[in-house]
């Protein structure tokens, strides 16, 4: 379960302070699909970052579970990242030169699992995708569609608790977005995953239990 | 995870690996080959004064050369009294050999040897007296008929004087010829050290301790060649006949030795008029270790000694030779160091443009739990792996440039006394100057003079080997060092963000 507390976050920019977060409360129970909508600026992204373990907030608490997001130092938050968040960018930031395999291989290296485990687990987690007969190829021979699902695969190899997507559909079409959506509500309610997605599309927020909306850095529910 | 990871990069970004790995490989070659070259060319430093030196020997002791007293002439002075030469058809023949050390050198007194030796660290010692012989021999007329001939002058319509006769021409002319050779007296026993340590027999026999008081001489092999004396012959020194009873060569390639001729050293004392006399002291030290505080050790004990190692010794061989060694140890080693500066400066640019291009990349991995370790080992392992690239090309390239070198085996080599003359067969040849024997390591320039000709080889060590890996390691580390620096610092927020 996500805890954040009075969640400020201002950012220095040029000589201007920018306030990304300002005084952010609220909880979000283990499990719960969780939408964020809200105009470009207005603190989506930084949300996710506070959420993921990526940044920390300027005032305020950040918790996920007993672990303080907030307080702890970059290494066992990367410990945190790599065990039990996993990550779906709107870019898929998939590494080029590696093969999909390789590429899903990646999220297992920090937990020290062994190469055959690590191949085995890459192997089942693409097949879970519908990418069973692509882990040979590189993301440049791949559609958005397939490297967004090479991205969901490498996000869950790992069996983390909570996987945070930023815009997952943003740069696919209305049915590779419809196919996504479906793969990660699967997913989730499989899993029984946190799933927490911004989005823009109101046609994926609608899928959420709960949809939160921020705007100039200030959450409300909708 | 590691070498698929880094296999997969340098695979997909040739384009910087190769530039990097040809930066690092022609700087790595240009520093094997010129570090080679200046190796080949202290061998050849070696080689020229081994044969003046001889081999073993760690220290000298000499005196620095004094100015001739007011009045001294500084070279040899050869007086011939009225009845002088033999007198033949109007002409007088005369012919006077003199032995003496050479314009500017400098003797000291053979007791030092003894103090020498008497010092702890001393292995063997041994002295030298450096001379020259100069043999001025001519053909003058009989100048009785000109001093008749000019007692009175013609009356008015007499006949004048019949013209002068005799001498070379036979119309009252002189002919002169002056010869020189260079003469080391040493002791026939002390062999082990000194000069004769550096020659190998080519005829004959060598001085022995029996030779001692003995008018016996050995003859330079190139000398005795020249001058046509073999074996058995005799030789004038100093107006003493010597009968000669071996030749010797230099054991360096084409390198002559120290002397023309050697003589037992108390023969050359007396003959020379340098009773009690010698110019040099070559020492050898009971261990490498030691040679600094042994020479500490001979300064004190005789404080108007110049007293030289080695390396002073390597500063006194002048010409062609030194010139290549400052070249080599200046010019090439400044090279070499800015290409390697530029080569480390490209492989530090191009893996931080790297990493910048690789925000993404890097943000990603940090963002699904890559520590900074792990991010920083992959960039430095592709940086080093990159340099070991660099490095067996530049190791490849380098063994083919001193082979090259080696292929070419220019010459270096020349004479004291003797200006430099560069070019010989090929435009290849260097002749170049040594400090000859018996006026020590920068000390007075003997009179004696020695030529050497060395060809240049560039050995391939295991210095010059361990010198290519180690620079390829560095460069890969100093630049992964400072990628792996620029990763360090991506805050996976930001990286993420920048790209958004």
């Amino acid at each position: 379960m996500y805890t954040l507390e009075h969640v400020s976050k201002t950012y220095a920019q040029s000589k201007r302070r920018i306030t990304a977060l300002q005084d952010v409360s609220l909880t979000i129970p283990k499990g719960q699909l969780v939408a964020i909508q809200g105009p470009t600026g207005g603190g989506k992204s930084t949300l996710l970052q506070m959420l993921g373990a990526l940044d920390r907030p300027s005032i305020g608490r950040v918790a996920l579970g007993e672990a303080e997001l907030s307080h702890l130092p970059d290494r066992r938050l990367a410990g945190i990242r790599a065990k039990e968040i996993g990550f779906v960018f709107q870019g898929f930031n998939l590494i080029p030169t590696l093969t999909a395999l390789e590429n899903v291989e990646t999220a297992l290296e920090p937990l020290g699992v062994s190469a055959d485990e690590r191949r085995r687990r890459a192997t089942e987690a693409l097949g879970s995708v519908g990418l069973g007969d692509r882990g040979g190829h590189v993301p440049s021979e791949l559609s958005g569609g397939q490297q967004q699902r090479v991205a969901i695969a490498r996000a869950l190899v790992k069996e983390p608790d909570v996987l945070l997507a930023d815009e997952p559909t943003g740069n696919l079409d209305e049915q590779t977005r419809d196919d996504i959506m479906d793969l990660l509500e699967g997913l989730w309610r499989d899993r029984g995953l946190t799933l927490i997605v911004v989005t823009h599309d109101s046609a994926v927020a609608k899928r959420a239990e709960r949809r939160l909306h921020i705007r100039d850095g200030a959450v409300t529910e909708r | 995870m590691f070498f698929t990871y880094l296999r997969r990069e340098l695979a997909g970004r040739r384009r910087q690996t190769a530039i990097i790995a040809i930066g690092m490989a022609l700087a790595i070659a240009l520093v094997m080959i010129v570090n080679s070259v200046s190796t080949g060319v202290r061998d050849a430093q070696a080689a020229v004064l081994e044969s003046v030196y001889g081999v073993g020997t760690d220290l000298t002791v000499s005196q620095s050369p004094t100015p001739p007293a007011e009045g001294e002439a500084g070279g040899p002075r050869f007086e011939f009294g009225a009845d002088a030469g033999t007198t033949t058809d109007g002409s007088t023949e005369i012919s006077q050999s003199r032995l003496s050390a050479g314009p500017g050198s400098t003797t000291f007194d053979e007791a030092d040897l003894a103090s020498v030796q008497g010092l702890d660290g001393v292995a063997a010692a041994s002295a030298t007296l450096s001379l020259t012989n100069t043999t001025f021999d001519g053909e003058l007329p009989d100048f009785q008929q000109s001093t008749q001939g000019t007692d009175q002058m013609p009356a008015d319509g007499e006949q004048p004087a019949a013209p002068p006769q005799g001498g070379f021409d036979g119309a009252g002319g002189s002919a002169f010829d002056v010869d020189s050779f260079t003469v080391l007296g040493l002791d026939p026993a002390s062999a082990a050290v000194g000069p004769l340590s550096a020659v190998e027999l080519a005829d004959g026999r060598g001085l022995e301790a029996s030779d001692t008081g003995e008018a016996v001489a050995v003859l330079d092999a190139g000398y005795a060649t020249t001058a046509e004396l073999a074996v058995g012959d005799t030789i004038d020194v100093g107006g003493t006949e010597f009968e000669i009873v071996g030749t010797v060569s230099s054991t360096s390639a084409d390198a002559a030795t120290a002397a023309n001729v050697y003589l037992p050293l108390d023969l050359a004392q007396s003959i020379s008029g340098e009773e009690g006399m010698i110019s040099s002291i070559s020492v050898q030290a009971e261990s490498a270790d030691g040679i600094d505080a042994l020479q500490a050790e001979i300064e004190e004990a005789l404080p108007d000694a110049t007293v030289s190692t080695q390396s002073d010794l390597a500063a006194s061989v002048s010409g062609s030779l030194a010139s290549a060694s400052s070249l080599i140890s200046n010019l090439g080693l400044w090279v070499s160091l800015a290409v390697l500066v530029a080569a480390f400066l490209i492989a530090i640019l191009f893996t931080i443009q790297g990493v910048t291009r690789r925000t993404r990349e890097f943000g990603t991995l940090k963002a699904i739990g890559w520590s900074n370790g792990r991010v920083v080992g992959q960039v430095a392992g592709e940086s080093l792996v990159q340099g070991l690239i660099g490095g067996a090309v530049g190791l490849v390239l380098g063994l083919v440039g001193i082979w090259a070198v080696n292929l070419i085996a220019p010459t270096i080599g020349g004479s004291s006394g003797s200006d430099v003359v560069a070019g010989g067969p090929g435009g290849r040849e260097m002749v170049m100057q040594a400090g000859g024997p018996g006026g020590g390591f920068g000390g007075a320039m003997p009179s004696a003079a020695s030529s050497a000709e060395v060809v240049l080889q560039a050995p391939v060590t295991v210095s010059v080997i361990a010198i290519a890996i180690g620079l390829a390691i560095a460069g890969g580390l100093v630049a992964g060092a400072f990628g792996g620096w620029r990763a360090a610092r991506l805050r996976p927020a930001e990286a993420l963000r920048s790209v958004a």
